[in-house]
């Protein structure tokens, strides 16, 4: 090994390619400080819709949404995304990453396009949200940063495959890749597909702004746009799928339950899971209901279905890992004696709980065309993807990056009390976001409109039940709780990397930072009778009986819109 | 995939050469939604017919 270009890290014998890992860095620090003005904004968001507060007035309101959805859906996700895809590839694999010069030209592209993207919203000229939907227009610098920022993304894919290649040639591993691994090339691969998406739209509509095309057709953008903006969303949900594995590896030592179950599932993903992408468009006139219920009702399943798999392997192979230490007793015993002020494993399971029972189940509730109806365009759909995008992936980025501060960075972490209680701040504040959003929307709430009391709009007379200011000032009250969350990671995380106690190359950290997996001969006879995994089923079995109700529970509300005479 | 083991002529199973090799994953992923969502979606709206 060279040792100029390569250092192991005492701690877990993982092979940091220098250069490579100066990315990685790069691209966590960028992250962070987007999740910190994204984060900012939503608090305004927040305490404008909440009505007895009204905070911002329209024109700010609309840009201030703007800037929070780029910030904290696009920016702060993809530049930890990249950061994991170097981090899988080169550092998983043991090899160097490919072509270090050309990633950092990605990485600056990604930073000029989500730097000016943030001034040119802040000028006020584009306040078109993060949908951005043609004929409403937006200054043309809007949509060449998010070009720029597209492009610096699609170099880091290529980067990344890259240096699959690399480690193959070399062969720096045996056999396939890590399932950890695996997962982040499903990532991968939905980003190239989202960004070849977004060319395909973001390209013309800037021409259309630049007065060079005459017309771009509401329809066809939306259609195209959302190939690009709901995938972008499905990146995620690979990448943190792949986080939870690595976290049940970590903390656990466990194996997945069947690596071959995985990887199907993981490979649906990258076959249907973009099709979700339809649910948006399920009231739109022009598209059939063959299409709307293809990509939805039938291939979206499908992707459900591989959700679903992983929501029952990670937590099963964590119950398995436990059981075969001992932890052996009863149904719940593995998981009561988990490590709970590790904020790495409550995060990482917090995610995985939020992501299923919140996000996984309204997703399927939204994805339906007839219920679809009850719920389009309503908060309901923020609700939703308040769920899988922040309590889901946020979440398990903020777990895996207190693992990362030590391991990458070489500091330890510093506010370690703080840190065991953010990962509860922040998920049961955006739980209870999630909630509130979706109990404002079943209540028809719409999902865009700044005040809903409609006083600036003359004649309007329509009076939402009290329901719906009760629970935009809940969700108020949550975004107080969330916010709070999020800046306490901020805080522990910045302030772990400038006033950490400094570990040398070479130093152990004082905590033990990955486990020892169970030998094979550990996990015989755990589990009860022949269900090795008991706990988890339980879980599944509670998860099925709660995703039936809703669902049922929603085509009884739709039964109930039009009476039969 | 440990799992899975090479038969008599020491080639790996078919579907695990599959999962092995990204690229032709990369080229499933793109084609299929390509072909299901942006072509099908984009058939159908410039099939409708354009207003008197």
């Amino acid at each position: 090994m060279n040792n100029t270009l390569f250092r192991v890290c005492p701690d877990t014998g993982l092979k940091f390619h220098r250069p490579a890992e100066t990315l990685m860095k790069a691209n966590a620090v960028a992250a962070v400080v987007f999740l910190l003005v994204g984060g900012f904004y939503a608090l305004l968001v927040g305490l404008t819709r909440w009505q007895a507060v009204h905070l911002l007035a329209a024109d700010q309101f609309y840009m201030v949404l703007t800037l929070h959805g780029l910030n904290v859906l696009i920016f702060w996700i993809l530049f930890f995304e990249i950061a994991l895809l170097y981090f899988c590839s080169s550092t998983l694999l043991g090899c160097r990453l490919a072509a270090p010069r050309f990633a950092w030209v990605g990485f600056a592209l990604m930073l000029i396009g989500a730097v000016m993207n943030n001034v040119i919203v802040l000028q006020g000229n584009s306040s078109v949200m993060m949908t951005s939907y043609a004929p409403m227009g937006a200054h043309p610098v809007f949509y060449l940063s998010l070009i720029l920022f597209a492009v610096g993304a699609l170099i880091g894919c290529f980067v990344f495959f890259g240096t699959l290649v690399i480690a193959k040639d070399e062969k720096t591993y045996e056999g396939s890749v890590s399932l950890v691994t695996f997962g982040a090339i499903t990532a991968a691969i939905i980003a190239v597909f989202t960004i070849i998406s977004g060319a395909i739209i973001l390209i013309p509509t800037l021409l259309w702004s630049l007065d060079l095309i005459a017309h771009i057709d509401a329809l066809m953008y939306r259609l195209i746009w959302w190939g690009f903006g709901h995938s972008s969303q499905q990146i995620n949900v690979s990448a943190h799928i792949a986080i939870w594995y690595a976290i049940a590896a970590i903390m656990f030592g466990a194996k997945p339950l069947s690596e071959k179950v995985s990887r199907m599932a993981f490979l649906m993903y990258i076959l249907f899971l973009q099709l979700a992408s339809v649910h948006h468009l399920l009231v739109d006139p022009g598209l059939s209901s063959e299409f709307k219920m293809f990509n939805t009702s039938y291939a979206m399943y499908l992707a459900v279905m591989a959700s679903m798999v992983h929501g029952l392997t990670v937590p099963g192979s964590i119950e398995a890992a436990q059981r075969a230490k001992g932890l052996n007793n009863g149904l719940f015993e593995w998981l009561r004696k988990a490590p709970w002020g590790n904020p790495t494993f409550s995060g990482m399971f917090i995610s995985l709980v939020g992501f299923g029972f919140l996000g996984g189940i309204s997703g399927v509730v939204m994805g339906t065309e007839q219920i679809n109806i009850l719920l389009h365009n309503t908060l309901y759909v923020p609700g939703h993807f308040h769920a899988t995008v922040v309590i889901g992936t946020t979440l398990a980025f903020m777990a895996l990056t207190y693992w990362l501060v030590p391991i990458l960075f070489r500091r330890e972490l510093v506010m370690k009390k703080l840190a065991s209680w953010q990962p509860y701040l922040f998920g049961g504040g955006m739980a209870g976001v999630a909630l509130f959003l979706m109990g404002a929307g079943t209540v028809g709430v719409p999902r865009r409109h700044w005040d809903i009391s409609f006083s600036d709009a003359a004649g309007a007379v329509y009076e939402f039940p009290g329901a719906a200011n009760t629970m935009l000032a809940l969700n108020g009250v949550f975004v107080i709780l969330a916010v709070a969350g999020g800046a306490a990671f901020c805080v522990i995380v910045v302030a772990s990397l400038l006033f950490g106690k400094k570990l040398g190359e070479d130093e152990k950290s004082p905590v033990p930072l990955i486990a020892e997996p169970p030998a094979d001969a550990d996990y015989e006879g755990i589990g009860s009778g022949t269900i090795t995994v008991p706990g988890t089923l339980v879980f599944a079995l509670v998860f099925f009986a709660s995703f039936a109700i809703y669902y049922f529970v929603n085509w009884k509300y739709l039964g109930e819109t039009w009476g039969i005479s | 995939m440990s799992e899975q083991q090479p038969d008599e002529n020491g080639k790996e199973p078919l579907m695990q050469r599959v999962l092995d090799n990204p690229f032709i994953l990369l080229f499933v992923g793109v084609a299929f939604p390509s072909v299901l969502y942006l072509v099908w979606g984009i058939m159908e709206i410039v099939s409708v017919p354009l207003g008197q």
